[in-house]
């Protein structure tokens, strides 16, 4: 990898042997992929992957201790992944709270490590940090050191930005010495789609299990979907914005998608086209009951296969605005035709900090947790992880939930019925 | 016996039990519980994952074609590598994936771990060898397969 002279001079320890080291890291993991230089880092906004303080984490905070140490911090402010814990909207019993105190005792301690090295501030726990209300948003053509992999398929297919799929670590480093490896989807012929992807559905795909089919099939190359825009139109909306969020997600967890392209709907596929394939691209068709068997293939991993639902997570990634807002109108909806008040099973819908902040200057919000659903900003992977909570029956309509958990995924529609009490469900 | 050569992304050499995943291993999901519970040995917890679930890897070849799922992919292959419970071998058939390239650096460089990566192996390899053969690792990246 040919280095600037600014470059060399880091990697020398010019600068300390914390940063040489750290410098070092992002020059071999780029020289591995035949990166053969770095370029900056034009979105100085960093977002990590690493929000929790599991004790057993120990490189993580070692190597935070060694940065401050060093007095080193991020060239700009970033934002990270949701916090593990939320005791007031997402309730535990004494032995679960025992065995979270124990396994994110350090959370405190790790936020505070954070915050030396460059948090933005005390909002800035989400994994949908490019959402307008959170302020975290690229612009086209940025390049950026992200690493949350929903986060990163997002800024790539949707805003056009560019942004490996990095690890955890990886994400911090580039964003300290401002500059990253070029080489995969930094560069235009890695962007291009080695999978063309036919949706011949007759009816908009669950977002979610799209996503999962995808994901499953073509692993980490780039797709070329078309198909898609007769159901979400040609135009980025909010609601389109919210479809492929999920879609990304599931492509992301199911998979391992860094960036996909919608025929006439997302920026790239609009400017170039079908120039973006590759010759020789693979092809996928999928239909409805190429879903059905996708979603007929997830195992049930509940011990007690039979058990009714006991909690219901919506919102992984974290919900959008208009996302609550729908929620909640089809939650009214749904209530009324099973003539029940609040929720049958206990409801956790989770989105962004600064996105709760102005739900709840609205009706809806009132109108939500008055059908007994909790607001929250939690993460809940990192909720599941408590070995407490297997015996819960958790539902859910994340597909990236289902992957690293043994939650239960559920369409939006079945989710509904569930939680509403609907007759037979 | 046959001969596999691949490219050496952290030399070293191995003779021991390979453990074959014939899909890419999503790293969070199969090392989580093991990490979680600070355990001695991995037993691979990807319940999605059906060539290698259940089955202990730690110093052991994982032979996979790349790994993929979240993006803590790297700093977790890193943590097992701390806590020294990690497979001994990461043999990958095709180019390793950014991930695992992040996780191994990260072991290397901040762990002094001598976990040994050996990619580019090619699609043949994941065919022939087998879950329990006793494989060879050389230096150079010759993988030797009974």
């Amino acid at each position: 990898m040919q280095l600037t002279e600014k470059q060399q001079a880091v990697l020398n320890g010019e600068q300390g042997e914390t940063l040489a080291r750290v410098m070092k890291t992002i020059v071999m993991y780029g020289e591995i992929f035949g990166a053969d230089k770095l370029v900056p880092v034009t979105h100085a906004e960093g977002h990590l992957v690493t929000s929790f303080g599991i004790a057993l984490m120990k490189p993580l905070f070692s190597t935070m201790d060694e940065l401050i140490k060093a007095d080193i911090h991020t060239k700009g402010k970033f934002t990270v992944d949701p916090r593990p814990l939320d005791y007031e909207n997402v309730k535990c019993n004494p032995l679960e709270k025992l065995v979270f105190h124990i396994m994110y005792k350090k959370q405190a301690e790790y936020e505070e490590q954070l915050k030396k090295v460059g948090l933005k501030d005390e909002d800035a726990f989400t994994c949908a940090s490019y959402l307008p209300e959170v302020g975290n948003v690229p612009k086209k053509g940025d390049v950026l050191s992200w690493a949350e992999s929903s986060a990163v398929v997002y800024a790539n297919s949707v805003l056009g930005a560019r942004c490996n799929r990095n690890s955890g670590m990886i994400d911090l480093f580039g964003s300290i010495v401002g500059y990253v490896p070029y080489f995969g989807l930094l560069t235009d012929e890695g962007r291009k789609a080695t999978w063309k992807v036919y949706v011949k559905t007759s009816k908009i795909p669950e977002a979610q299990i799209l996503g999962s089919a995808i994901g499953m099939k073509v692993m980490e190359d780039v797709p070329y979907v078309y198909g898609l825009d007769k159901f979400l139109g040609d135009s980025l909306t909010d609601e389109v914005t919210a479809y492929l969020k999920d879609f990304g997600a599931a492509t992301a967890s199911n998979g391992a998608v860094g960036l996909y392209h919608i025929d006439n709907l997302t920026p790239e596929a609009k400017e170039q086209g079908e120039s973006l394939i590759k010759e020789g691209a693979k092809e996928y068709i999928i239909d409805d009951a190429e879903l059905e068997r996708v979603y007929k293939s997830y195992p049930l991993m509940w011990k007690n296969k039979n058990a009714a639902p006991g909690l219901c997570f919506i919102g992984c990634p974290h919900l959008t605005y208009g996302q609550l807002i729908k929620w909640t109108e089809d939650l009214e909806g749904a209530l009324k035709a099973s003539g029940r008040k609040k929720v049958k099973v206990r409801t956790v819908m989770t989105t962004p900090p600064a996105v709760k902040r102005k739900f709840m200057a609205t009706p809806y919000y009132y109108k939500l947790t008055g059908m007994g659903v909790k607001v929250s900003s939690i993460c809940p992977l990192m909720y599941t992880n408590n070995p407490m909570t297997k015996g819960r029956a958790i539902i859910t309509n994340s597909n990236k939930l289902r992957t690293y958990s043994v939650a239960r995924y559920y369409k939006d529609a079945e989710i509904l019925n569930i939680i509403s009490g609907k007759e037979g469900c | 016996m046959k001969e596999f050569k691949g490219r050496v992304l952290a030399g070293g050499t191995f003779k021991g039990e390979a453990v074959v995943s014939h899909g890419g291993v999503n790293t969070l999901a199969t090392f989580q519980k093991s990490a979680l519970k600070n355990a001695k040995r991995v037993i691979v917890s990807d319940q999605n994952n059906k060539d290698i679930y259940g089955l202990d890897i730690t110093g052991k070849a994982l032979c996979l074609p790349i790994t993929i799922g979240s993006t803590t992919g790297g700093l977790v292959i890193q943590t097992v590598c701390a806590m020294k419970i990690n497979p001994a071998c990461f043999l990958f058939s095709e180019h390793i994936d950014s991930l695992a390239a992040s996780g191994i650096v990260l072991a290397r460089i901040w762990e002094n771990s001598n976990v040994i990566a050996i990619d580019m192996l090619g699609e043949e390899f994941l065919e022939t060898v087998k879950t329990g053969d006793i494989i060879e690792v050389k230096e150079d990246g010759t993988v030797i397969v009974p």
